[in-house]
């Protein structure tokens, strides 16, 4: 009886060890990877970060052009992706709620958003660049674009589904048509969650590497038009951290720096205002 | 309820009624078509990646799958050393991050105090949120010289000369290799079946939990006898999702891999994946024939992540049902 008792404590112990120091491992990289971004981010932040272009090796310079090429296409992506995921995600949770093609996109949409980035990069370079004849920042934005849409679709799905359907009722009863329904009011209701979805989608792409190497390749200079090859922040960081030379190695981990922050900075801030409003 | 979305018709003036319906049509248009966009970008992906990789398939048949061949100037392609690598990483990834995912979700739901419950599980997810690129550039300027100067060295030394498994432990300790790679991917995948796990644990009903504690149960036979077999199938769903995000993995794995064609026991040498294989040489990929059989490598890629995901999703789905939610 005793020794039951006693190997019951110990495995309930043990299972809490286990379970903390679980939690303990998970946290111990996040701070390790953070500390080496942070440290080794600060010692390459100069100002000319922000204002000259990516140098040859050996000389100085900054990562003005990718911050800018990265900027365009990210923004770019947003802009094409966002509307149709959005649509993507009305269509599921409103018009077609019960429908089979509704459970089909969902069930398809749920495997798209794990789907290797790096086929999605392969995918536009056989659509765009191949048939194009060259590589360009409409063809990283668009790769981006494809990241963003599974995404967007399955957040706007969930927030749309969370507005109550009383709502609609109401809406209806007033004689209102139903795209007005949807648009007036349920997007409305809904706006918080949506523009979530669209923001975190926005932090992912960011980050993005493997779509952009074969689309929107990467160019050493000042490029403004996205019709032709732009650089970026994550294809600069590859290939200077790759390389040998201490300069662009340098610039490589602040350009890492200020991408981990501004993605971070973005998903705390989201995560954090999205807590709020549903805490009320 | 479901004929809710259904566009009324309303008695009053027919014009603004009709109107309405017009609205509707171009809305309902407008939104289905971003749903059949959704399908159209998977077929798309899948169609193009077998128009492309049809050269290589058709040169090299069955056995692009089983040669270890890799020669760009003799144009001789075979996919067994990335497709090796890419299943031999992602089973370390595995064998690393499904117990402590369980363990962070376990600690989620069970064990940390309420209020520091919140900020952690956000810390976790923040792991999922730190760009991949980060991931390998931390793993090739930090995690592989570590592993290099701490860890290989007594595998080596204690493993080494093991039987059976000593072949995977031999070699020199140069800190990039499956190993290494597989470890940061494990770190990777924790935050996504980690989330997955902990939100199956909170849709455990309290009763079943009330009624093993009233019963006098341990948290360990919680865990054992209610919990897990409880959450079982989305428990394992949440595993093959981790599974499917660990094989198309590309950046960190392209960083600490080391882009090696030879086919070796040891897990500590450079090896290949197949998503690396493609990051490192589709630029450079000179002729038809070399740039079709990187396709082909996307395009099993994709089946194989496909297949996974599938399953991922079946077994995760009974639970959502548990939960109520309508599919």
């Amino acid at each position: 009886m005793n020794a039951t008792v006693l190997r019951r404590r110990i495995l309930d112990w043990v299972a809490f060890a286990f379970a903390s120091l679980a939690t303990a491992f998970g946290l111990f990289w996040l701070a390790w990877i953070l500390w080496t971004t942070l440290s080794q981010g600060i010692a390459a932040l100069s100002p000319a970060l922000l204002t000259q272009m990516t140098p040859p090796p050996g000389s100085d310079g900054g990562l003005a052009n990718a911050f800018y090429g990265s900027a365009v296409m990210v923004l770019l992506g947003t802009v094409i992706g966002a509307p149709i995921g959005i649509a993507a995600g009305t269509y599921l949770a409103e018009h077609g709620r019960h429908t089979r093609l509704a459970a089909t996109v969902r069930f398809i949409n749920d495997i798209l958003l794990s789907a290797p980035s790096i086929v999605i990069g392969l995918f536009v370079y056989e659509l765009v660049v191949r048939t194009s004849g060259h590589f360009s920042g409409y063809a990283g934005a668009l790769a981006l674009a494809m990241i963003l849409i599974p995404i967007v679709t399955r957040t706007s799905d969930e927030a749309l589904r969370l507005v109550p359907n009383q709502m609609r009722e109401a809406a209806f009863a007033l004689g209102l048509p139903g795209w007005k329904v949807t648009a007036r009011i349920i997007y409305k209701a809904a706006a918080s969650g949506i523009m979530t979805g669209v923001l975190l989608a926005l932090a992912r792409i960011s980050g993005e590497t493997a779509p952009l190497l074969f689309t929107a390749l990467n160019n050493q200079f000042w490029s403004a038009n996205p019709a032709g090859p732009m650089a970026n922040v994550p294809v600069v960081i590859f290939q200077y951290a790759m390389s040998p030379y201490d300069n662009w190695r340098a610039l490589a981990w602040a350009g890492a720096l200020v991408l981990t922050a501004f993605v971070l900075t973005l998903n705390l801030l989201v995560r954090l205002a999205a807590r709020k409003g549903s805490g009320k | 309820m479901s004929d809710l979305a259904a566009p009324t018709v309303a008695r009053h003036a027919p014009e603004p009624a009709a109107r309405g319906q017009v609205g509707d049509t171009i809305f309902r248009i407008a939104t289905a078509g971003g749903a059949w966009l959704v399908l159209a970008l998977l077929a798309g992906v899948a169609l193009a990646m077998a128009w492309g990789g049809r050269q290589a398939f058709a040169t090299f048949g069955f056995g692009f799958l089983t040669s270890t061949d890799w020669n760009a100037v003799d144009g001789k392609f075979g996919a067994l050393v990335p497709i090796y690598g890419t299943l031999a990483t992602s089973a370390i990834a595995l064998l690393i991050a499904v117990p402590v995912s369980i363990g962070i979700a376990l600690f989620l739901t069970d064990i940390a105090p309420r209020w520091t419950r919140g900020p952690i599980g956000m810390a976790i997810e923040l792991l999922a949120a730190i760009p991949s690129i980060i991931y390998g550039m931390w793993g090739l300027f930090v995690f592989a010289p570590f592993m290099a100067l701490h860890v290989e060295p007594w595998l080596i030394a204690h493993l080494g000369h093991a039987p059976l498994i000593g072949p995977l432990f031999s070699g020199p300790p140069i800190g990039i290799g499956m190993l290494s790679a597989g470890i940061v991917l494990g770190i990777m995948i924790v935050p996504f079946i980690a989330a997955v796990a902990r939100d199956v644990f909170n849709a455990v009903p309290p009763a079943l939990r009330e009624a093993a504690v009233a019963l006098g149960a341990t948290r360990w036979e919680i865990l054992s006898r209610v919990t897990l077999p409880y959450t079982r199938s989305a428990v394992v769903g949440a595993i093959f999702l981790g599974l499917g995000r660990a094989l198309g993995e590309t950046m960190a794995v392209t960083f600490v891999l080391g882009n090696a064609h030879d086919l070796s026991a040891s897990l500590l040498l450079p090896s290949n994946s197949i998503a690396a294989a493609i990051a490192n040489e589709f630029t450079e990929a000179d002729t038809d024939l070399y740039r079709s059989s990187l396709i082909a490598l996307a395009f099993l890629l994709f089946l194989v992540t496909f297949i996974v995901l599938t399953l991922a999703k079946l077994m995760l789905r009974r639970m959502d049902r548990g939960l109520g939610r309508t599919n």
